[in-house]
Formats: C-alpha cells, sequence, structure tokens
C-alpha cells in the first residue's frame, strides 16, 4: 500500500519569492548582491552578499610601506579619495608625532571639501536617476566636471589623486588653484538652486522619500551608521566637529543634525552638507598661509612599535584606519572601517515592509560605494 | 479632377474611379486595400524612426547633451543604422520560457498600435477608415496591448518581467478608465464618435477653446492618463530601469525587442494624435473668430502640416514629462488614478454636460 504523505498546503497569496538584485544591476551601483524576499511587491527582508569586488586591500597593506599604502585607499572609496588618503597620512604624521605644516592642513582640508562635494554630486546624480529622473545624472555630472578640472589642474589626475603624503602633499598647488576654486563655488552656488528646481521640490519625489525608510536614532548608533546618513537620524556624528583635524577647528560651519530619519532627511543632509562644504571653502581659500608644502620626513618611514587609530569623515561617514605596527617599515596588520560597510548593515532594517521601488530610493539614499564594502 | 494637398478627396475618387474602370470591382478593392496597408506600414515604419531619434535629441537637449550627430547630417541616420543593428543581432532563445507566447507578444503589442492607426485622420479624406464609433474603436484597440505587455512578463520566465507586466496590468487597466471619461467629455460637447465628424466639428474653434474649462480639464487629464497609459516616463513602472532592469521586456532580443520599442514610440503617436484630433482640432487650421485675412493664411498652411504640427507639439509635451519627473510609485500611481483623475473626471463630465445643455460653449 503507498504511503500518503501530507506536503503542507502553502497559501500562494503568502508564499515568498526571492530575486537576485545584481550583482549585476542597475541600482546597486557597483557589483553588490541583493537577495531580496519579496511578498508581491512588498520586501519582506534582504541579505546583502558582499565580496564581489573583494581585493584584498587589508591584506596587501602588509606588504606595502606607508606610503604605498596611501595609493591603496585611493581604490576604496573612490569616491572621497582625498579623504581616504587623509586618514592614513594622519595615522602615520600621529604615530611619528610629526608637525605639519599650517599651508599642508590648510590645502588638505580645502581638497577634501572639494572631494566632498564632488562626491555628493555624483550621489544626487545617481540619486534621481534610482528614483527615475534621468536627467539628474547629467545636471550632476556636469557640475561635478569643474571639480575635477580643478584636480586636474593641481595635481595631475582626476579620480584616484593619492596628492597627499605622509608629512605633506606630493607637490604644490597650480598657481590657478585658488582663482578656479573661487570660481566654482560661485558657479555652484548658482547651479545648486538647479538642484532643488528639478529634484528637492517636485512633488513625486517628496511623496516617495517621505516617511519611507525611516531609521531612528537608537538604530542608527547601534547598526553603526554614520555620515549624513546617521545624521539625518539626528546621530550626532561629524568627526569634522567632534574630533576636528586639518583646520577644521577654524573653520566656521554647522553641524546639520536631521529628526525623521527618513529617505528625505537623508537626501535633504547631503544638500545642507554641499552648501556647509561651500562655506568651509570659501572661509579658507583666501587665507591659505605660505610656507613648505611637506613637512621634513625621512625616506623610509618607520612607525613605532603600537597601535594606532584615526577617523576622519569621508563623504559617505566616518572613515576609521586602525594600524598595528612592529616597528618595521610596513604595517603588522591594517583594518579600515569603512563607512558603507556599516551603512549596508542597515539597509535590512530600513528596507522591511516597503516596496521594492522604495528598496532602490533607500539604497540610494544611503549612497553606498561598492568597492569600499568589500575592500 | 484636381488634386489639391488641401483635399484628398478627389484623389481618392479618382483612383477608385480608375481601379474600377480597369477591373472588377473585388479587385479594386483588394488593391485599395493593399496599397493603404503599405502606406500605412511606410508611415508607421518612418514615424517610429523619427519618433526614435526626435526622442533623443530632445532629451540630449534636456540635459545638456549633444544627442546623436555621427550618422547623416544631425545624425538622422541614426535610428535606421540602430535599426539595421537590431535586425542582425541573435535571437536569444531563453530557457524555460512559454515559447509560443514569448514569441506572440511583440506581435500582439505592434498588431494593436497597427490597428489604432488606421481610424486617425490625417487630413482630409486622407484617412484609412472612417467609423462612425471611431473614438470607442480607438479606446478598445489600443487596450489591446496589454495583453501582449502581461504575455510578455508572463512568458519569460523572469520575476524582473513578472513584476513588471503586473504592473502594466493594474497601471493600464486603471487609466483606461481616465482615458475614456475624458475623451467622452469632449464626446458630449461633440455630439459625434466619428473622428471625421469631429474635426469637422472644429472649423471654428478647436474644442479645447470651444468647451473652455471642462474641455481644458478634460485635455490635462488626458495628457496624464495617456502618458500612464503608453508606459511612458513618469509612470514607466512596467519598465523602470532602476528596479526592474528592463521590465516586461528584460529576455527580449534583437528584432523583438525592436518591436517591444518601436510599439511603444507608436503608442506615444496614436495617443498624440488623437489628443491632437480631439481637442486641438486635428487637421484644423487655426481659427480666429471675424479674423477673415489671419484665417486666410492659416488656411495656405496645408492640413497635413497642422495635424503633424499638433501631435508632435503634444509627442514634445509627453517627452518633457518623461526627462524631467522622477518615476511614481505603484500605489501612488494607482492613488492618482482612482482617488483623483477619476472623481475629477466623472465631475468634469456632470460640468461638460450642464455646459452644453446650457449653450454656454462658443
Amino acid at each position: 500500500m503507498k504511503e500518503v504523505i501530507n506536503l503542507p498546503v502553502k497559501n500562494i497569496e503568502e508564499e515568498e519569492y526571492h530575486i537576485n538584485m545584481g550583482p549585476q544591476h542597475p541600482s546597486t551601483h557597483g557589483v553588490l548582491r541583493l537577495v531580496v524576499s519579496l511578498q508581491g511587491e512588498i520586501v519582506k527582508n534582504l541579505k546583502p552578499h558582499c565580496g564581489y569586488i573583494h581585493r584584498g586591500i587589508e591584506k596587501m597593506c602588509e606588504k606595502d610601506t606607508y606610503p604605498q599604502i596611501i595609493h591603496l585607499t585611493d581604490r576604496m572609496d573612490y569616491l572621497s579619495a582625498h579623504i581616504n588618503n587623509h586618514a592614513v597620512c594622519l595615522l602615520v604624521e600621529k604615530a611619528l608625532e610629526v608637525d605639519v605644516p599650517e599651508r599642508v592642513k590648510y590645502i588638505r582640508t580645502i581638497v577634501d571639501e572639494l572631494n566632498r562635494i564632488a562626491s555628493h554630486q555624483l550621489w544626487w546624480c545617481s540619486f534621481g536617476m534610482d528614483m527615475g529622473g534621468l536627467t539628474c545624472y547629467f545636471y550632476g555630472l556636469r557640475d561635478r566636471e569643474h571639480i575635477l578640472d580643478i584636480f586636474e589642474e593641481s595635481f595631475g589626475s582626476r579620480l584616484l589623486h593619492s596628492y597627499y603624503t605622509p608629512g605633506g602633499l606630493m607637490m604644490d598647488i597650480h598657481p590657478n588653484f585658488q582663482k578656479s576654486v573661487k570660481d566654482f563655488i560661485k558657479y555652484f552656488r548658482r547651479k545648486i538652486k538647479d538642484y532643488d528646481d528639478i529634484l528637492t521640490g517636485n512633488i513625486i519625489m517628496q511623496e516617495r522619500t517621505k516617511g519611507i525608510g525611516i531609521l531612528s536614532k537608537e538604530d542608527a548608533i547601534s547598526y553603526g551608521v554614520t555620515g549624513p546618513s546617521g545624521r539625518a537620524s539626528g546621530f550626532a556624528c561629524d568627526v569634522r566637529k567632534h574630533h576636528p583635524y586639518g583646520v577644521y577647528d577654524k573653520a566656521d560651519f554647522q553641524e546639520i543634525l536631521g529628526t525623521e530619519g527618513d529617505t528625505f532627511t537623508r537626501y535633504m543632509m547631503r544638500m545642507h552638507e554641499m552648501r556647509e562644504s561651500m562655506k568651509i571653502i570659501e572661509q579658507l581659500i583666501d587665507n591659505i598661509p605660505a610656507g613648505d608644502y611637506s613637512a621634513k620626513m625621512k625616506a623610509v618611514i618607520k612607525l613605532p612599535a603600537g597601535e594606532y587609530y584615526q577617523r576622519v569623515e569621508a563623504s559617505r561617514g566616518e572613515l576609521g584606519v586602525y594600524c598595528i605596527s612592529d616597528g618595521n617599515k610596513t604595517p603588522y596588520r591594517m583594518k579600515f572601517r569603512s563607512p558603507n560597510f556599516s551603512n549596508l548593515s542597515a539597509l535590512d532594517h530600513m528596507s522591511r515592509g516597503v516596496k521594492i521601488a522604495d528598496l532602490v530610493a533607500i539604497g540610494g539614499s544611503l549612497d553606498y560605494v561598492i568597492p569600499d564594502i568589500d575592500r | 479632377m484636381n488634386f489639391s494637398i488641401y483635399d484628398f478627396t478627389s484623389f481618392n475618387q479618382w483612383i477608385d474611379q480608375f481601379l474600377r474602370a480597369h477591373m472588377p470591382g473585388f479587385w479594386a478593392v483588394a488593391i485599395e486595400m493593399t496599397i493603404i496597408g503599405l502606406a500605412i506600414l511606410l508611415f508607421y515604419a518612418l514615424v517610429g524612426l523619427f519618433l526614435v531619434y526626435a526622442e533623443r535629441k530632445v532629451c540630449a537637449f534636456m540635459q545638456n547633451r549633444v544627442g546623436p550627430n555621427r550618422v547623416g547630417p544631425y545624425g538622422f541616420f541614426q535610428t535606421i543604422a540602430d535599426f539595421v543593428k537590431l535586425m542582425l543581432k541573435e535571437l536569444i532563445h531563453i530557457k524555460n520560457a512559454d515559447q509560443l507566447l514569448f514569441n506572440l507578444a511583440p506581435f500582439i503589442i505592434i498588431i494593436a498600435s497597427f490597428m489604432a492607426i488606421a481610424a486617425i485622420p490625417f487630413a482630409k479624406g486622407l484617412h484609412a477608415i472612417d467609423f462612425d464609433i471611431g473614438i470607442l474603436y480607438v479606446i478598445a484597440v489600443s487596450s489591446l496591448g496589454v495583453v501582449g505587455i502581461l504575455l510578455a512578463g508572463w512568458s519569460s520566465n523572469n520575476k524582473y518581467s513578472l513584476i513588471g507586466a503586473m504592473r502594466s496590468g493594474a497601471q493600464i487597466i486603471s487609466y483606461e478608465l481616465s482615458v475614456g471619461l475624458s475623451l467622452v467629455t469632449i464626446v458630449i460637447l461633440a455630439g459625434t464618435m466619428q473622428f471625421s465628424q469631429i474635426v469637422e466639428g472644429q472649423a471654428n474653434g478647436w474644442f479645447i477653446f470651444k468647451g473652455h474649462i471642462p474641455a481644458f480639464i478634460a485635455f490635462i487629464i488626458f495628457l496624464i492618463s495617456s502618458t500612464a497609459e503608453t508606459n511612458r516616463g513618469p509612470f514607466d513602472l512596467a519598465e523602470a530601469e532602476s528596479e526592474l532592469t528592463a521590465g516586461f521586456h528584460t529576455e527580449y532580443s534583437g528584432i523583438k525587442f525592436a518591436f517591444f520599442f518601436l510599439a511603444e514610440y507608436m503608442n506615444m503617436f496614436i495617443v498624440a494624435s488623437i489628443a491632437a484630433t480631439v481637442f486641438l482640432g486635428g487637421w484644423m487650421p487655426f481659427h480666429m473668430g471675424g479674423w477673415a485675412g489671419f484665417n486666410h493664411i492659416m488656411d495656405f498652411i496645408p492640413p497635413f502640416v497642422w495635424y503633424i504640427g499638433k501631435t508632435f507639439f503634444v509627442i514634445w509635451i509627453m517627452m518633457w514629462f518623461k526627462w524631467t519627473f522622477p518615476r511614481l510609485r505603484i500605489d501612488q500611481l494607482l492613488t492618482l488614478e482612482w482617488k483623483y483623475l477619476l472623481p475629477i473626471n466623472l465631475v468634469n463630465i456632470l460640468i461638460m454636460a450642464f455646459v452644453v445643455l446650457m449653450g454656454w460653449h462658443f
């Protein structure tokens, strides 16, 4: 006699199905794979799968000297390359107790802020594109081009600069630098109004982002969501303000905090941050002191044995560099606390119960850069 | 016998008489139908190619770009080159796809748009079929396209395609109502559903001016809902490339993809022609009451030019929408239809009926 097997009958309406967003997908901004459980259009949960662009940067650091490591950090969050370089330079300078010339600090701060604006411009482009507004992309790229031109003029490259070296800069700024930066600020103050016209003020965009993907302050802290995304939830986490480096303590700028923690607030945080960055640059650009562009450094840099940690405010959040040195010219262990990795961890929490279109918008508002997640 | 670009009726009669004089009536009708079919097919292909080019140029204009400018003067032959490329491309065989439905879907979509174009009057006498229920026919036929989209999404065996098709189904069925009701508003004013008579009725004033407030509201609703019905941005949820890669046509390649592509532009052309015909007077020139000299100059412009001009004006507005607005979410899209457009539309019909009853129109 045949045995009758009673299979559990599933209600088709309650059944979940999975889709793989990525590794090749237009809105994951790179080779990130999200396994999304859907019920109809509603996201039940999602699992990010990282590692598609893992290059072992932390392991490679163990074989490289400190000036060489700087070139690797460019390749993590390539949109804030200068800021990544800054973190390693500050770490080495802190360990060696080098006094960096004032001129270097000013230039580094200005260039960091320019880099932050360029990064936020590209975020704005891709966020607009995630929302379906394709014109945003070209508006943002048009303006980003001006910053890249300034970079090219002064540092010789447009994306991966490696301009900072331990103790100073690779070369002095171009004579035109100050003038071009001032021209850009004047230009961008005018153009940022276009951004508000085409996207911020749009009723469709506001309806789609307000009240979506809410992250409370407690959750932001426990997930370690930093940068504009964390500040949107009211988490005061601006390293520039609370642990100043460079000449941020001399500049007058605001740490803007949001209260809602939704996608729209995260969007507005970055828009405000672009304006704040322009304010910082305007205060510093005319006051760059004369002097050397680098401190005197030894040809071979060896850090004294010990553990060091340095953090900076990258354009997506707090970038931490942790280094154990055993006194050699290469570090014993190098660990990067990348902002995107922590920000991505909150994506599952934020996107439960929203529609698949909102998931894309939330992802866009977190502004993840995949090479920084995988390193 | 006199040919004129202002009136094609005598030309049509001349062809008919010529054919009937030389062969039996059955063959004459067969040859006429073949000629009309070929003419529409040619027109269809040319307009489709031109619209793809136009969209690229318009979108380039809005995005600070140049657009196509390499192939031919001002890149005019770019779309032809693209079309040749698409025809030569391999048709990728999808495993576990429902082959019959998968291959059928692009044809359903393209036939639906092809059928709708038959009822549209391009100029006086330049009109394939003049149904006395023309508007009803066009609404019915243009909504057939959704069958193709649903089939494409279902048979592709791809979850993205399925989500896109389901969205599209919900969207088109909802917005069909608004398209129909906004046209009904004008049918009340015109008193007929026949396209030729609707155009004739606008000889001394387009309906958008004649029907003033209710007609204008109906025009706006028609623009919104017809953009949604053709799956164009900001209502392109069925494609939604940032969410669903390419929605219902993710798995299509080569010439089958080109069919979807072409059908999308032709649907846009069809709804724009209906908007131009019903609201903006079709091929009727712009006339001002009492300005005889001005009206004579306007009459001098051929009707076909008027028709094309108005149609492309509407198309341009739809492209402007697409390249300016972000995309809606599916629940917002349905809310917009069922909670806003439909009630407004129903009230608007009442207003229009009242206006017509009291004779408050011009």
